[in-house]
């Protein structure tokens, strides 16, 4: 698969490694009062669609920056790749 | 002449002579020759004994998609199984032997397996061997795997060298016959970037074994031509003997060159094969058609080959099979090869076509409407019986049958990315669907288009189709005039009798067996395949699917492309595992890391051992010392008694920099860092978000904004994943930086009472490292040997007064060097990572073993150090409430009883007189090492309630070993437990 990286262009995915769901950025409050569940819920309960999906992946053999990338996973083709960076601050996410 | 079946004219080479060997006697043949038309032209029908029955065969086709001439080539270490005869170049000095023949290929003993049928039929292994159950594994498997198979492998080292390389460019163009051809000078004149791949050695596909010219030349000197062109243009890169075997995601092709099997050996440098992987934006199949038998009674005789190929003997090759021939066919592209053959002066004993209205024939006597329904010859084809129309038998002599049924187009490649091609009624036959692997044209016979004329204007069509979506304006150039005859056939499968007839030859699958699958309920053709074996092994069916779907739809009265065809993957041919694998083979499988001292432990003897890609010193034998254990228990001693030298370069090195640097490692470590002083250093644990234990190491905070982060070895890359995923997704407004400094600083614990004294000795004066200056947990930025910047850390793994200094990689030999040179006068030793871990279960240090993926903070006895005032990763679900049970593990100290008992890693902690079985188990032990400053073994631990349980005597049994020692837990710090000798 080749991945349109946004600040390196079309790099070949073996120079990158695979986490999984994007939703991943979305760690929740420690504070909460159900935090125990809502980690548990982060950490393990993942959707698996047979179509879009929204995923991470970390440019390890190049410039380090993890990316989401939206991926048919029946087709492999890819319709965006953003750095996650800027997804975690537009779902909220700072300091 | 010894060719005796040689005819005038072809592409080949008879200013030159080639000699070559078939199971032992001398051929000659010529450049140009492939191995089966040398054979062919030296009146050689027999190559080969088939899978199961044994039965005699010679070739069917003239390409790769060959099922029965597989030979072993070369021999020794260069010995490669199941060759196929048909696409091997010949050269001086070749030899090849036959294969799954004994003792010889003409009298082969196991061809009784011919008259013990009935009996082997489809699935047979599945029914006939089934009890005793223990019969299977000692006789029937390695009975069959002996009667039914196919080459033996050498078991030798393979000499040569596979490699792999990348390629980029416009347009793939896959095949050079008209299509391709055609394609490539419609792109080439147009400016893009293209390869052309061609699996032959030379460019024209099926025009070279055709006679009908284009415009005034013959095809092959037109496909001369093009190549000549393109290669002089610059921006056409041509590739022959290299076969696109697989295409991939978004445009990627795997292929294969073949550089050097045309060789006796590859050219010293040159590889044997290479392994492409081709970047394309757009590609065109142009991989043409494969033509397909019709199947009757005895249909495998050696000199029953395709039409097609006959045809490519005679024309290209100037070799013929035989000089009686006959041919049956149900099309008119079968009557090509009569005309050829009759041109070339060859008898043509009969032409049988299933037509009743099949095209007159000129010098050959016609059957229309007629079959060919039986064959006899024991080592090859004798004669033919055919059935006439009016139903009367005749028998026909001859010493090769041609055979067309039509042809396939070749769609495997359109099929990779889970395409399914459509039936075309118009040639019987599948052609590509409309799923095509992104970026993929396809143009020529492998589109249905089975004509010269339409292959040419399809691929520069084509051509000029995709480059328009790159934005290339390309226009078709000006293509000569060629023949474009349309098909005409009439679908005919398999004559009717009762004998075995022959669908797939490589896996001996008669349309019996069909049945038979059928009959015992094996509907899908996936479940046919696998039950009957057809279309598998090296041909992958090429030749046999169509006409085995055939056979089933006939069965079940449903429609060709009702009955389904099975899925094509990758690759394409057959690939080496070689070729796979390229340099990444021995010692090269995996790169291999070494400290900058690496060399000076070498010369010090040391014995190494891998940690990751790593590889660390384990010990320094010295002479004399004969058992590892002497060799570490000198290096512990000496250590603790004076002082000793570890290198710890391969522990991870982050460095982290930026105004929230220290808030960032608040978030990452499980314990607090933003009160830690510049100047000084702190142990830190990571934790999984889960709440295990994950990793462990130190923070050195250099400056305000500034701290150096230590991993494990083997954690390093995982570790610093994470601390970029917290950064980029987490917390992505911190002000923080990291980059990864392993491989920049070279780093050496020095260890024991006068570490200090040797220590300084090369530090440079201006800095104070007493113990009022620079104490326990302190670090700096200094200078050592008059000049050269390094980073001091006063910590302790062994548990002794205790520094950690690096220097930029580059000094790192040279430091080892002068810290041996100087520390002479303490009698410095260096040890290895076995002392390194003596003294840290010694000391009672957690380490790997400890850290082994199911243990939290509050398992290994540092639960109070996880913060409850703070966010940080794994801090909330370490409060899970089944990881805090009054009996979790902690971390205990374990000694035998008996102190010249061994404690066994692994073993597993009893009660004193209770059951050993997994309900009764009280934990287990980590690590264990020989204490020398003690004089016995010691271990650490994990026990339920183990805080409470000192004093106790409990069992360690290890029943894997057959080892039980009675132990006593103890505290897990065995030797200076106060602390005090790191901070003298």
């Amino acid at each position: 698969m080749i991945i349109n990286h946004p600040i390196l262009g079309p790099r070949d995915a073996q120079e990158f490694t695979y986490l999984g769901d994007a939703n991943l950025i979305d760690r929740p409050d420690w504070r909460a009062e159900n935090a125990i569940k809502a980690f548990h819920d982060y950490l393990h309960l993942r959707d698996n669609p047979a179509g879009e999906h929204r995923e991470l992946w970390f440019h390890e053999q190049g410039d380090r920056s993890w990316l989401v990338v939206t991926r048919d996973t029946l087709t492999h083709e890819i319709t965006s790749v953003e750095l996650a960076r800027d997804v975690a601050r537009e779902r909220g996410r700072g300091k | 002449m010894t060719q005796v079946n040689r005819l005038q004219g072809g592409l080949i080479s008879r200013d030159r002579t080639l000699n070559f060997t078939f199971d032992g006697r001398n051929y000659q043949g010529h450049p140009g020759d492939t191995l089966a038309s040398a054979l062919l032209a030296n009146g050689v029908r027999l190559m080969g004994r088939s899978f199961k029955y044994h039965r005699p065969r010679g070739p069917l086709t003239a390409g790769s998609e060959e099922p029965n001439a597989l030979v072993h080539l070369r021999s020794g270490a260069r010995q490669e199984p199941n060759t196929r005869a048909t696409v091997t170049e010949l050269y001086d000095g070749l030899e090849a032997r036959s294969q799954n023949a004994w003792p010889s290929l003409k009298f082969d003993a196991l061809a009784v397996n011919d008259c013990l049928s009935n009996f082997l039929t489809a699935g047979f292994y599945y029914k006939t061997f089934m009890w005793p159950a223990i019969f299977w594994e000692k006789i029937y498997e390695p009975v069959i795997r002996r009667a039914a198979g196919l080459g033996e492998i050498s078991f030798e080292d393979d000499p040569d060298v596979y490699d792999k390389g990348f390629l980029h460019c416009d347009l793939l163009i896959i095949g050079a016959g008209p299509a391709g051809l055609s394609a490539a000078l419609t792109a080439g004149r147009a400016g893009a970037r293209v390869i052309l791949a061609e699996e032959d050695l030379r460019p024209g596909g099926r025009l070279l074994a055709e006679t009908s010219p284009l415009s005034d030349q013959s095809g092959a000197t037109w496909a001369e031509r093009v190549r000549g062109e393109l290669v002089a243009a610059g921006n056409v890169r041509f590739m022959p003997r290299t076969t696109v075997i697989g295409a991939f995601d978004h445009g990627i092709y795997g292929a294969v060159e073949r550089v050097s099997d045309h060789l006796p050996q590859p050219e010293a440098g040159k590889p044997r094969q290479v392994l492409w992987r081709i970047y394309s934006k757009r590609a065109i199949l142009a991989a043409g058609a494969t033509e397909r038998p019709i199947a009757f009674a005895n249909n495998d005789r050696p000199g029953v080959m395709l039409a097609g190929a006959m045809r490519a003997y005679v024309n290209r090759w100037a070799a013929t099979p035989a000089q009686d021939v006959a041919l049956f066919t149900n099309n008119d592209d079968g009557h090509r090869t009569a005309r050829d053959l009759i041109a070339k002066g060859v008898n043509l004993a009969a032409v049988v076509d299933v037509r009743p209205n099949a095209p007159k024939v000129d010098g050959a006597a016609l059957f229309a409407g007629a079959e060919v329904i039986d064959s006899s010859g024991r080592l090859g084809l004798k004669s033919i019986r055919i059935r006439l129309r009016n139903g009367e038998t005749r028998d026909i002599s001859c010493g090769a049958l041609a055979v067309s049924g039509g042809w396939n187009p070749n769609v495997h490649l359109t099929c990779h990315q889970r395409g399914r091609p459509a039936w075309d009624a118009g040639i019987a036959a599948f052609v590509p669907g409309d799923a095509l692997p992104t970026g993929m044209a396809v143009a020529g016979a492998a589109k249905g288009d089975l004509s010269t004329a339409g292959a040419l204007s399809g691929g520069a069509g084509a051509a000029v189709q995709a480059l328009r979506t790159l934005g290339i304006t390309a226009k078709p150039p000006d293509l000569p005039e060629a023949e474009d005859m349309a098909v005409s056939l009439k679908p005919f499968w398999h004559a009717k009798g009762t004998k075995r007839a022959w669908l797939d030859q490589q896996n001996d699958v008669t349309v019996k067996d069909v049945k038979l699958a059928h009959q015992e309920n094996f509907i899908s053709v996936e479940h046919l395949k696998r039950y009957t074996t057809l279309g598998m092994a090296i041909d992958q069916g090429k030749t046999s699917n169509v006409g085995a779907l055939s056979v089933m739809a006939e069965l079940t009265g449903k429609s060709i492309p009702e009955t389904g065809t099975t899925i094509f993957r990758p690759p394409y041919t057959p690939v080496a595992m070689g070729t796979f694998a390229g340099r990444s083979v021995g010692k090269e499988f995996r790169p291999t890391r070494l400290t900058p001292s690496h060399k000076w432990a070498e010369e010090r003897g040391a014995v190494f051992v891998e940690a990751g890609d790593w590889l660390r010193a384990q010990w320094f034998p010295k002479p004399g010392e004969t058992h590892w254990r002497q060799s570490v228990d000198r290096e512990v001693l000496a250590t603790r008694g004076s002082v000793g030298i570890c290198d710890v370069t391969t522990l991870g090195k982050i460095d982290v920099q930026g105004a929230d640097a220290a808030e960032f490692l608040n978030k990452i470590y499980a314990n607090g860092f933003v009160k830690l002083p510049v100047g000084k250093v702190r142990y830190g644990l990571m934790l999984r978000e889960d709440g295990v234990a994950y990793d462990d190491g130190t923070a050195a905070r250099l400056a305000e904004d500034h701290f150096v982060v230590t991993t494990t070895t083997v954690n390093a890359v995982l570790v610093y994943r994470n601390m970029e995923f917290a950064r980029q997704c987490l917390w992505p407004d911190l002000d923080v930086q990291l980059a990864s400094i392993t491989e920049a600083w070279a780093q050496y614990a020095v260890a024991g009472p006068n570490s200090r004294k040797l220590l300084q000795k090369i530090v440079d004066p201006a800095f104070d490292i007493s113990n009022d200056a620079f104490p326990f947990m302190a670090c700096g930025e200094i200078t050592v040997c008059d000049g050269l910047r390094a980073r001091l850390f006063r910590i302790s793994f062994s548990g002794e007064l205790a520094y950690e200094i690096a220097v930029p990689t580059r000094y790192g030999d040279a430091l080892m060097r002068r810290m041996a040179e100087v520390g002479a006068e303490f009698d410095v030793i260096p040890y290895g990572t076995e002392a390194l871990g003596v003294m840290r279960i010694e000391k009672g240090h957690p380490a790997g073993n400890e850290l082994n993926g199911t243990t939290t903070a509050l398992n290994l006895g540092m639960g109070r150090m996880v913060s409850k005032k703070k966010d940080c990763i794994g801090n909330t679900l370490s409060e899970r409430e089944g990881l805090n049970t009054e009996d979790a593990l902690r971390l205990v100290g374990l000694r035998p009883v008996d102190p010249t008992n061994p404690v066994v890693a692994g073993s597993h902690l009893m009660a004193e007189g209770g059951p050993v079985d997994a309900a009764h188990d009280q934990g287990y032990i980590t690590s264990a090492a020989y204490s020398p400053v003690l004089g016995h073994s010691i271990g650490l631990g994990f026990l339920k309630r183990g805080g409470a349980r000192k004093g106790e005597i409990l069992r360690a049994v290890n029943p894997l070993e057959g080892v039980e020692v009675a132990v006593e837990v103890v505290s897990a710090h065995f030797v200076d437990p106060e602390g005090e000798k790191l901070r003298v």
